[in-house]
């Protein structure tokens, strides 16, 4: 194999597991490491930089960090990342001062903003600061997108939303609530460049015998959700079928249990296992007693006397072919009936922008969805740019902060007339931590304790009001203990060869048995002769450059534990353990 | 702060025969300096020992004093262990070995503890060749009290200080073959691929194994002029075969050349395949292993590999005819079989 070129500063990243897998690339160890020395506020700040809404995220995030967490391949559960990041935005105080306060020096441009989801306020974060006239469109009454209309309140309290949304509000953004844009083209004069963040706001519909007879008791779950939100709903049957199996249906079924449901069922097509919803979103519905029936698909929707009185289903079992692809072949069985009052169809969101004419030079594709830059965010009409749900198809809050700080950078690489292809490189820095002899900077002793549950509320009182939250947080001393169980991914086992004597002293202290010294290779036989064999290939392996003896290093970075162990037994510092920091680029950062 | 070894593990950790992963076989995270070569030794007895599935409670650690006797608490953690005075390590082993000799025993010493203060109990047990592994890890100095130049090191060899060394090196292994050892085999604590099988076939040894280990002490005797060091050995080592240990267990498929290569069957029908064979040596031959040894010497080299093996002789036990159960299993009928019996002793002595 070649030798590393770990000057690439996607290497170090890459090792970085939550941080790498992370869409707005959160230095996640970095906040767990204040969290466990008691700064909150410090670590609110370096979330609140990557991800805009540490308070939101640490409560509804999609952690697409935990599944990627070193920790769940060296036992069992990934640190609670996501439930850390909600201690220190609980534990934060006052932060007041340490956010940019307007008024800011105008640069002469701006910017609107269509839609005020997450992706659109992400971009008048980074944007307002910089001296940007920032214009928020949005229907609803208030900022937030589907964050307010959507996520209920017993998941995410209103207060920690509007102190989120209005630490940005307050840049001294205009704000143009509870107006519909319903011309793009009316807007594009008015404006330097403009931002679609609309969403995918459309509900998919269930067109089967009996829709339209039923439609009174029958709901398109995002529809009916934002109108619990927005207190126009107050209640529901006392029998509900919930039909689909992603995250809407949960908070359907959950927020149907807190309107009056009391036989709230979840229907779907697919096996248990193969549901979209997050796994701890099944368990927090199963742990109020709404139970799922897989396999079960939709025949029809049964009226009597006009009145919707449930829905009948076929039977189902899921085959896979050699390519793993699923069909549900029925089992042959009698359909089944299950009595419902009403019906939730929770069953995927749609883009759709009929306020965008067709006629400006902005291109869509064959599925009407819009043609933008996967790197730029860019449509065809060259001011206008994508962001969020809107851009790409539904995803989830991370995804649209991701979006929105990319976006930002090309609005104003756009405005100040620069190449918007030609991005700002993230900003990198690796320092040595050794303090003494068996001392680092950081707790470099491994906690052997499990994931920490986080506690709820109990389930008697938070049905009974749907703006309770039920999950109540880590207090301080479980949140230390949790953020010990990091692994310090960051703090990297940095190598030099010329420095190494080959004692193979770090070989052989090596707890996880990553170091190997061996002659040289291709990768495939390599990851096989290792001291253990490499078999995750998603892990890079170290390759050092021709040590003395005509062998090289080699490090699997899979199951390290950044322990430092290696580079306390080494003689000569040939191992170093070196803290690594990526910041991803901003808005308003000049390209080099 | 890191005193003690995580106690994660590669998830992927192979287990050998009697499903221990090599991690079963450590012990507690080493004291010694970094990079000292004897931390190598002690893993490479870790690997050993996973390789050859042996039950850690079935061994016993022997050791006397110096940075090498206090390697037996970093190997081996679920094993017996006596760590003895200086140089008396033998006489524990010895007496250890007479109670139980049922007990697989790996004594490990320096080159201070056995080649100095140890000298007399070091050849009194080549004599009486008792069943054990003899290690020892070889710094030419007296790593534990700072570095003293120990008997084996080599004339010219120059200190950390800058003293150079003006006396003649005792030759721990010349003398092991010279004394009888059955078993003798030199090796350098950076050299696992050797070191290993060789400590594989030293254990499955019936009869005193002893392996002299060239072993840097990176603190005080790993400086320019040593002849110790890491670069100066690896620079002059000479090796008389590659070695293979082939346990008893498995399928023999190699077939191996007269002329180069040979094969040595071990008590318990292990192998042990030797390939590229040094000239005119005889692994089964004392007189051309002592003569490859000075022949080696001449000519600045440090021989390693195995150089001698005798599976023919009586070990201790043999020869004294020690009864085979360890003697707190013996019962009353045993220790006391009756007058009938002591009649016969008496008769026998008239
Ligand atoms: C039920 C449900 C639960 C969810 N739970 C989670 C969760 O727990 N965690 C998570 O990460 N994600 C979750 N999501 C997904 C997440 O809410 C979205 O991915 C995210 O909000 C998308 O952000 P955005 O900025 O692209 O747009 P949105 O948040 O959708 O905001 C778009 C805004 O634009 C407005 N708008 C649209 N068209 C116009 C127009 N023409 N004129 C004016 N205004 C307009 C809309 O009113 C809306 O306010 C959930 C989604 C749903 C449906
Ligand atoms: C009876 C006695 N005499 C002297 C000492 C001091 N002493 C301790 S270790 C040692 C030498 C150890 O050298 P070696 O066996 O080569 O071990 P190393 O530390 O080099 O591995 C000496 C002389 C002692 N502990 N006991
Ligand atoms: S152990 Fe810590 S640094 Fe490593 S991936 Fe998990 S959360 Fe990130
Ligand atoms: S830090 Fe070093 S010793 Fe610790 S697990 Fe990683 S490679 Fe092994
Ligand atoms: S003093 Fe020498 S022999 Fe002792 S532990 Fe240190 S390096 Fe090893
Ligand atoms: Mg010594």
């Amino acid at each position: 194999m070649e030798t590393t070129n770990v000057n690439d500063p996607e290497y170090y990243h890459k090792v970085v597991d939550c941080q790498y897998a992370c869409p707005a690339h959160t230095p996640v160890p970095e906040y767990i490491r204040l969290i466990a020395a008691g700064r909150y506020a410090d670590a609110y700040m370096i979330n609140w930089e990557s991800n805009v809404f540490p308070g939101v995220l640490g409560r509804t995030c999609d952690r697409p960090c935990e599944p990627a967490c070193r920790r769940g391949r060296v036992e069992e559960e990934p640190v609670a990342i996501c439930r850390l990041k909600r201690v220190a935005a609980d534990h934060k105080g006052d932060v007041i001062d340490r956010i940019p306060q307007g008024p800011f020096t105008p640069n002469g441009k701006k910017v609107a903003l269509i839609g005020g989801g997450p992706a659109s306020l992400t971009v008048a974060r980074d944007l307002a600061p910089l001296g940007y006239e920032i214009h928020v469109y949005d229907e609803q009454i208030s900022g937030g997108g589907m964050m307010r209309s959507q996520i209920p309140s017993f998941r995410l309290p209103e207060s920690v939303l509007n102190e989120e949304v209005n630490f940005i509000l307050d840049m001294g953004i205009h704000t143009h609530f509870k107006h519909y844009v319903d011309s793009l083209s009316a807007l594009l004069p008015d404006y330097d460049a403009v931002f679609v963040g609309t969403g995918a706001p459309k509900g998919r519909d269930l067109k089967l015998p009996g829709r339209e007879e039923g439609d009174a008791n029958i709901h398109i779950g995002i529809e009916w959700l934002a109108s619990v939100a927005f207190e126009h709903t107050h209640s529901i049957g006392k029998k509900v079928i919930v039909l689909g199996g992603g995250n809407t249906a949960m908070d359907c079924c959950r927020t149907s249990r807190r309107l009056g449901g009391e036989e709230v069922k979840v229907v779907v097509r697919s096996p248990f296992e193969d549901m979209k919803a997050s796994p701890w979103e099944k368990e927090d519905a199963m742990h109020e007693d709404i139970p799922i029936l897989n396999n079960h698909v939709p025949k029809s929707f049964e009226v009597k006397d006009g009145k919707l009185i449930g829905m009948t289903f076929d039977r189902v079992e899921a085959q896979y072919d050699e390519n793993g692809k699923r069909s549900l072949i029925s089992t042959g069985e009698p359909p089944v009936f299950v009595e419902a009052d009403d019906v939730l169809i929770a069953i995927g969101q749609v883009n759709t922008f009929p306020w965008i004419e067709r006629d400006l030079g902005l291109e869509f594709d064959q599925w009407g969805m819009p043609v933008v830059s996967k790197q730029t965010y860019q449509s065809t009409l060259p001011k206008v740019f994508f962001g969020g749900d809107a851009a790409f198809g539904p995803e989830n809050v991370i995804t649209a902060v991701a979006h929105g700080h990319g976006a930002a950078i090309s609005i104003d690489l756009f405005c100040q007339e620069k190449e918007v292809a030609n991005r700002p490189a993230p900003r990198t820095n690796l320092f040595h931590q050794k303090m003494g002899i068996h001392e680092w900077s950081y707790d470099s002793a491994v906690a052997s304790d499990q994931r920490f549950v986080v506690p709820q509320a109990d389930k008697s009182v938070t049905l009974k009001d749907r703006k309770l939250e039920v999950e109540l947080g880590f207090d301080e001393r479980t949140a230390f203990q949790e953020a010990q169980r990091c692994l310090n991914c960051d703090v990297q086992t940095v190598f030099t060869e010329t420095k190494c004597i080959e004692c193979d002293a770090c070989m052989d202290v090596c707890p996880t048995s990553c170091i190997t010294f061996t002659e040289n290779a291709d990768e495939e036989s390599l990851r096989t002769q290792l001291s253990a064999p490499a078999l995750n290939t998603d892990q890079d392996l170290l390759v050092s450059d021709t040590l003395k003896t005509g062998r090289v290093m080699i490090k699997d970075e899979d199951v390290c534990l950044h322990c430092g162990l290696c580079a306390e037994r080494c003689p000569t510092s040939a191992w170093d353990m070196q803290k690594f920091l990526y910041n991803t680029p901003k808005a308003g950062i000049s390209v080099t | 702060m890191s005193f003690q070894r995580p106690l994660f593990r590669h998830p992927n950790l192979p287990k050998n025969e009697l499903g221990f992963a090599k991690a079963d076989y450590e012990g507690t995270l080493s004291t010694l300096c970094a990079g000292c070569g004897h931390d190598s030794i002690s893993a490479a007895i870790v690997q050993a020992c996973y390789e050859l599935n042996v039950e850690p409670h079935r061994v016993a650690k022997l050791s006397g004093i110096g940075c090498s006797s206090k390697t037996p608490t970093y190997f081996l953690g679920n094993s017996h262990g006596f760590n003895s005075v200086h140089g008396r390590m033998p006489s524990v082993a010895t007496g250890a070995s007479m109670a139980n000799r049922t007990l697989k025993y790996i004594g490990v010493s320096g080159d201070g503890d056995s080649a100095s203060i140890g000298m007399g109990q070091f050849v009194h047990v080549i004599r009486r060749n008792l069943n054990m592994v003899y290690i020892v890890m070889n710094n030419g100095c007296y790593g534990l009290t700072k570095g003293q130049d120990s008997a084996t090191a080599d004339v010219g060899s120059k200190s950390k200080a800058g003293s150079i060394n003006p006396f003649q090196p005792i030759d721990l292994a010349s003398m092991a073959i010279e004394l009888g050892a059955t078993f003798v085999a030199q090796s350098f604590s950076g050299d696992k691929r050797q070191l290993v099988p060789l400590i594989k076939a030293a254990m499955d040894h019936r009869g005193f194994a002893f392996i002299n280990v060239i072993s840097p002490c990176v603190t005080f005797n790993n400086n320019v002029g040593s002849t110790k060091s890491y670069d100066y050995v690896r620079d002059h080592i000479e090796a008389t075969a590659t070695i293979d240990f082939v346990p008893h267990a498995e399928e023999i498929t190699a077939q191996y050349d007269p002329g180069t290569e040979t094969e040595i069957t071990l008590h318990d029908g292990s192998l042990l395949h030797l390939k590229k064979l040094a000239n005119d040596w005889d692994p089964m031959d004392r007189i051309s292993a002592a003569s490859a040894m000075q022949k080696a010497r001449s000519k600045g080299q440090i021989l390693t590999g195995l150089l001698y093996i005798n599976e023919d002789a009586k070990n201790l036990h043999e020869t004294i005819e020690s009864v085979p159960s360890p003697l707190n299993q013996l019962d009353e009928t045993d220790l006391c079989p009756g007058s009938a019996v002591l009649d016969d002793l008496m008769m026998s002595l008239r």
